[in-house]
């Protein structure tokens, strides 16, 4: 009895009591939340484009930080070096399509994860033997303070982080609805045939998407690499990215910004509000979890499509 | 040029497909005049859509070779035929469902965007002004095709025989040279295959697009066509006009079955 009070009562009531606190708790859950939304946004843009679930994307976030960060340690001013990444990750969307793609076009969707697994290690590998696997601190200049807004405390490096994320989502959505190109990336999201038959260049456009994913990922790891720093565990947190996927649909771009502020408001919560009831730590495996109910009740995410077959 | 003096647009010769042992096309050639309403007849499994896909890259043939536009290729490519002018809708509509009639449509006009990619992403300047100038084009199409009504509607939402038509719009917008139509009619009811009809003949008379057409009711074939050949297990079996056709013993004998 004790501990169904415990469970089912005392957390709203202490929310209740001191709604500012709980402000706070969701605004700081919907800040972490903008950063998972920015790692799925490079799981979408692929999976839409090309069918390919790619398992590299947390990696492609440690290889961009890793190349920016070596970059900048040995010198070279950070402008230059993200435009230097930058490149990178384009040259890098590159060889992907020539070596990688290519050769498995029109191979089932589970050649093509495995072959992304590989790609994985690739480049996680190849990311530690080019600029070392210490942890390296990024620094780019945002103040990591907080700050007091009308008794909510805030993060400045959060704030700027949501705003980042912010003008990459609105870019990409008007990228998407209202370009030439965005409009060829969506015909081949939509059918390849189609696609094909109206000579929209299949090659091209995977270029372009994993382009765009490794800017998304650059970014990622930018915004990660300067709050923990750039360590061997940013490519771990495209495992938080899942749970976030499963929840907004995997091809859906709102989808992956609305599961990130899910994942991220739920944790938060679940950790200050249950933490001491079930022994905390609950951050690590809520999404998980929700994830789990997801599958069973709506396996198809919040904004997936339906998929219904006709026999 | 071929026989009746006129120019020849699209010559296939000789050509052979097999799927591991299923022969799907064996040794076919025949030529399609520019500006001809050719239809491609058949019983099922005929080898008709093999015969378009050959011609738009989709398949490669073993052996033979497609002419088209006085180049002759082993193989076509789509995006080449596609560049080249060879439009085409499908059996069982390859529309891009989820985006609206007017987006579908605008796909059609890709290959005649010259912009550089980079002010394309960018949407500015050059590439807006293009943008503007294809999308005059487009309505134009849709004006002529009358389907002005359904261009925010995302193209899943419209009933089948208007994709139908959402899909040869599509086709049209890349100003084609040739226009291949794999049964444009199959599953409409009367309405909506006069419809059809109409627009075929229009886009034929007003555009000056060659057309090469498979289609099952053969009232609609001998009515439109110019030229009528016909299919059966992979062969060719006979080549003429309509009335030519009709009259001819090994087609009678395909479609009504033989006595053995």
């Amino acid at each position: 009895m004790e501990l169904l009070i415990q469970v089912f009562v005392a957390p709203f009531l202490d929310m209740a009591g001191s709604p500012v606190f709980l402000l706070e708790v969701i605004i700081n859950g919907l800040l972490t939340g903008v950063m998972y939304s920015l790692v799925a946004l490079g799981f979408v843009l692929i999976f839409k484009a090309s069918g390919v679930f790619n398992f590299a994307q947390g990696a492609m976030v440690l290889f961009a930080a890793l190349t920016l960060v070596g970059l900048i340690e040995r010198g070279v001013p950070g402008w230059l070096a993200i435009v230097i990444s930058l490149g990178v990750m384009v040259a890098l969307a590159y060889a992907v399509e020539r070596w990688m793609l290519r050769p498995l076009v029109n191979q089932a969707p589970i050649i093509l994860f495995m072959a992304t697994i590989g790609l994985n290690f690739v480049l996680e590998g190849s990311g530690q033997i080019a600029w070392g696997s210490n942890v390296k601190e990024l620094d780019i200049g945002i103040p990591d303070a907080s700050f007091d807004v009308g008794g909510i405390l805030l993060n400045e490096f959060d704030i700027y982080a949501a705003l980042v994320a912010a003008i990459l989502v609105a870019g990409l959505a008007v990228f998407f609805q209202k370009t030439a190109v965005g409009r060829a990336l969506r015909a081949v999201a939509d059918n390849h045939q189609a696609a094909l038959a109206v000579g929209i260049p299949l090659k091209t456009i995977w270029i372009i998407v994993w382009s765009v994913a490794g800017a998304v990922a650059l970014v990622a790891g930018i915004m990660w690499g300067a709050k923990s720093g750039v360590q061997f565990s940013l490519a771990l947190i495209a495992l938080k990215a899942l749970p976030v996927l499963i929840l907004g649909g995997f091809t859906s771009v709102p989808g992956a910004i609305i599961g990130g502020l899910i994942i991220g408001v739920g944790e938060k919560i679940a950790e200050v509000y249950w933490g001491p009831v079930i022994g905390g730590a609950i951050e690590n495996w809520f999404a998980y979890m929700l994830a789990l109910v997801f599958l069973m009740f709506r396996p198809q995410g919040l904004f997936g499509e339906v998929i219904i077959e006709r026999v | 040029m071929n026989s009746n003096g006129k120019e020849t647009l699209l010559q296939v010769d000789d050509i052979t497909l097999s799927f591991g042992g299923v022969q799907a096309l064996s040794h076919v050639s025949f030529d399609v005049a520019k500006g001809e309403v050719l239809a491609i007849i058949g019983p099922n499994g005929a080898g008709k859509s093999s015969m378009l896909n050959v011609i738009n890259g989709f398949y490669h043939p073993q052996s033979g070779t497609v002419t088209y536009k006085g180049r002759s290729h082993r193989q076509m490519r789509t995006h080449e035929a596609a560049a080249e002018g060879i439009a085409r809708t499908f059996q069982n509509i390859a529309l891009f469902k989820g985006m609206t009639t007017l987006d579908n449509i605008m796909t059609g006009r890709n290959l005649k965007m010259r912009v550089n990619f980079l002010w394309q992403a960018l949407h500015l300047g050059p590439a807006r002004r293009e943008e503007i100038e294809h999308r005059r084009y487009v309505e134009h199409v849709i004006d002529f095709l009358e389907i002005q009504a359904i261009r925010k509607i995302p193209v899943g939402r419209l009933p089948y025989g208007m994709q139908k038509r959402v899909e040869l719009c599509r086709a049209l917008a890349s100003e084609p040279d040739l226009l291949l139509l794999d049964e444009p009619m199959a599953g409409m009811n009367v309405e909506e295959k006069e419809d059809m009809c109409r627009f075929i003949l229009d886009v034929n008379d007003e555009f000056g697009t060659t057309i090469v057409l498979i289609e099952h009711d053969m009232g609609v074939v001998m009515d439109i066509s110019d030229r009528v050949i016909v299919l059966d297990y992979g062969r060719k079996i006979a080549d003429g006009t309509p009335d030519e056709v009709r009259a001819n013993q090994a087609v009678i004998d395909a479609y009504l079955g033989l006595s053995h």
